[in-house]
């Protein structure tokens, strides 16, 4: 076996598959951390060495797997900028929390400019391990945010390059802002070709 | 005396950082303020704010200022005590400061302010205040600074997909309002047996460590308690009420993790450099201290002439007191600080909770000393650190675990197969875990909101009674050698003994009768 054939390769392709995975446990966690759909609406499944509860609901799974489906896409592109979940009132419409999923595109080994051809040989293992720490992050935030009491709903904005085209049922919103906002900054992780900063916004109790 | 008030009032308004490095208030202080502050202080606050509002004079706007939010947000976090490194997998509380774009951020909002200054000054300055910062401008800076740093300026779009997630069935309610609001405790019926549900003694608890990750309570098969209050550690004979202190550390150090022998006066002691002292109680001596740790040690379970410690560094070690390379094993499989240690009964076992929220079980090594390096089984169920562990005495293969705030699970696993058997939403952190001997019952002690030890029977999970009394959360949990009595520590500063767990003098009678006729016959002893 050549040297080259045994070099552990990640690509933007890798590289955005492995962040839209991330965004789907870590979304899913959220929303069961935070106590907005019923518990026995999920399930729990093994992923990072973790125990992570994915909601059951078909409706919710199928938004995610194409809010997803269409990131990952982006991703390996690196047309995103950032992926917010936002957490609103049902009733009322205001946001009450914020989660940023900031990309920042990385240049991996930088063996080349393409970006298409760029490689990362950072270890699958390292980075999920990364990712770990991040989602005990994610449940560990249960005490200090602030009690989501009222029917809530969540929507995923994508922040993306001006030259995104716009596929069938997306559409452009705006920004969404939270009042007397307080920011918290959980860990980051990096595939080596896109690093993730997650953090949280919410809504301070006066 | 009003010129030396006035004084007084000046000289707090000059030192303006004097609040930080004074510390907390001291005890008595802290009593007092929050007796005052419910009598008659609600009254002039409403007016102090509006003075506030209006001018700006006087002495004590420095203190007012709007570090308010801040500081509660502070007291939410529980901060690990000093002197302790951050282990190899960081704090989860702690935001990771080196992806916080300061540079980015400090440069957005002193352009912004650069800008506005300007503009104030083409305007020919119609006041002096609006060249101060409002918190109103405050926050709009750092929301246009916030959305400048992802859109820059019209080359981003904003994109959602327009079919959207449901939103939570009407009926839901989160079921985090246990977390946040306060009930009353549940009346909840009491089985077969009378549980006096008030503490049979109360002692007093000065200095004692708030820390969930430390294990600072212990009582010894010969009828002591060890505490460790403040820097020091004290024996409370629980037979005579004497008191002896044991050793003062020196002012920084202080114990972190107290364990008896199974039998006998030696007692370990974990401290915050990372050694484990051994120490002969009847002579009040050090006996050994064995190094190894890198940082502070929080718990410690024995294994006849082996002692096991769990540190901050994620690692435990087996050391064997007698040897004089005590350093048997050195087991890595928490990535973070381990917080429980159980032997199981039978010590064919060690259970170990961290603050990865991970259980890990490791199988003792048949005919050698120590355990295997690598864990038997890793459950990792528990969405919180784990730092209540208890084995069952009647089944030595079942474990009983309990997590941290945001898990609040009480869970039963079988360690023979690695499957957990039942979990119970307690409710409530779950600060310690104990099983009764005399009764098929167990005893978990809990924080927020009711401060309880709550009583449950086994497996059934029924709960039995609910003991309240401490006004802040139960830190640790201690068995009486008789196994009748508990004795609980209250980050209120107070030991309550509760005497839970106490013979019925019907059954005990009943027992020894019954005893006395299997004797007799080896047949039905047998069948049994």
């Amino acid at each position: 076996m050549s040297a080259q054939a045994t070099k552990n390769c990640i690509t933007l392709k890798g590289s955005a598959q492995i962040i839209a995975e991330y965004l789907k446990y870590g979304i899913n966690s959220i929303l069961f951390q935070r106590g907005i759909y019923p518990a026995e609406t999920f399930e729990s499944t093994q992923q990072y060495g973790l125990t992570i509860l994915m909601s059951k609901d078909p409706k919710i799974e199928e938004f995610l797997k194409k809010v997803l489906e269409q990131t990952e896409e982006w991703l390996g592109k690196n047309m995103i900028n950032k992926v917010s979940m936002v957490i609103t009132n049902a009733h009322t419409k205001e946001v009450l929390e914020c989660w940023d999923f900031k990309m920042n595109a990385e240049l991996g080994d930088g063996e080349t400019i393409d970006p298409q051809k760029l490689t990362s040989s950072k270890e699958l293992k390292r980075i999920q391990n990364e990712i770990r720490d991040v989602m005990r992050q994610i449940s560990a935030t249960v005490t200090y945010l602030p009690l989501l009491d009222c029917i809530c709903t969540f929507d995923v904005m994508i922040h993306t390059l001006q030259t995104c085209d716009i596929p069938e049922s997306w559409d452009e919103t705006g920004p969404a802002f939270i009042q007397n906002a307080q920011a918290v900054q959980l860990r980051s992780f990096s595939t080596g070709l896109h690093k993730v900063d997650t953090v949280v916004n919410y809504k301070m109790s006066s | 005396m009003s010129q030396f008030n006035f004084f007084n009032e000046i000289n707090s308004a000059l030192t303006m950082d004097g609040e930080i490095t004074r510390g907390p208030p001291p005890r008595w202080q802290k009593k007092m303020m929050d007796a005052s502050s419910s009598s008659h202080l609600n009254g002039s606050r409403s007016v102090l704010s509006v003075s506030y509002n209006t001018s700006f004079s006087g002495a004590n706007p420095p203190t007012k200022t709007p570090g308010k939010t801040g500081d509660t947000k502070n007291k939410k976090t529980p901060t690990p005590s000093k002197g302790s490194k951050t282990p190899g997998g960081g704090d989860r509380f702690i935001p990771n400061r080196g992806t916080t774009n300061f540079e980015l951020g400090h440069y957005l909002i002193k352009q912004e302010q650069e800008k506005s200054e300007n503009d104030e000054e083409n305007d020919s300055g119609n006041s002096n205040n609006s060249n101060k910062m409002t918190p109103a401008k405050a926050e709009r800076q750092k929301l246009i600074s916030d959305s400048m740093q992802v859109a820059d300026g019209k080359t981003t779009r904003i994109l959602s997909y327009q079919n959207k997630a449901p939103a939570a069935p009407e009926s839901h309610t989160n079921p985090l309002k246990v977390v946040y609001s306060i009930k009353t405790p549940i009346s909840t019926k009491s089985g077969s047996r009378y549980i006096p549900t008030t503490s049979d003694r109360i002692l007093d608890a000065p200095d004692i460590i708030n820390d969930y990750y430390l294990n600072l309570l212990d009582w010894s098969a010969d009828n002591i308690v060890t505490v460790a209050l403040g820097n020091a550690v004290y024996l409370w004979n629980a037979a005579t009420g004497n008191i002896e202190q044991l050793v003062e550390y020196e002012e920084g150090d202080h114990a972190c993790a107290l364990a008896w022998i199974q039998e006998g006066q030696i007692l370990a002691i974990g401290n915050n450099t990372g050694a484990v002292e051994l120490w002969d109680c009847s002579k009040i001596k050090r006996l050994r201290v064995m190094d190894g740790h890198s940082a502070r040690v929080g718990a410690l379970a024995w294994n006849s002439f082996l002692v096991s410690s769990g540190s901050r560094d994620g690692s435990i070690i087996h050391h064997d007191v007698r040897a004089r390379e005590h350093k048997v094993a050195n087991l890595a499989g928490h990535t973070q600080e381990v917080c429980g240690l159980k032997w199981s009964t039978d010590f064919k076992y060690l259970a170990s909770g961290g603050n990865d929220n991970l259980v890990n079980v490791w199988a003792a090594v048949s005919g050698g000393v120590g355990t295997g390096n690598e864990p038997l089984h890793i459950l990792n169920e528990h969405q919180a650190a784990v730092r209540a562990l208890a084995w069952c005495p009647w089944q030595p293969n079942v474990l009983a675990s309990g997590g941290g705030t945001a898990d609040r699970c009480i869970k039963f696993w079988n360690v023979n197969n690695g499957s957990l058997i039942n979990s119970v939403d307690s409710k409530s952190q779950v600060c310690a875990l104990l099983w009764s001997r005399n009764y098929k019952e167990l005893i978990s002690a809990h924080g927020f909101a009711n401060n309880q030890l709550t009583i449950w029977k086994y497996p059934s999970m029924v709960k039995q009674a609910e003991l309240t009394g401490h006004t802040s959360r139960v830190l640790q949990m201690a068995l009486s050698p008789d196994g009748s009595t508990v004795i609980s520590a209250g980050a209120d500063e107070t030991l309550r003994l509760w005497n839970c767990f106490a013979p019925d003098p019907h059954t005990a009678k009943k027992s020894s009768t019954a005893a006395a006729k299997a004797k007799q016959s080896v047949f039905r002893q047998s069948i049994r």
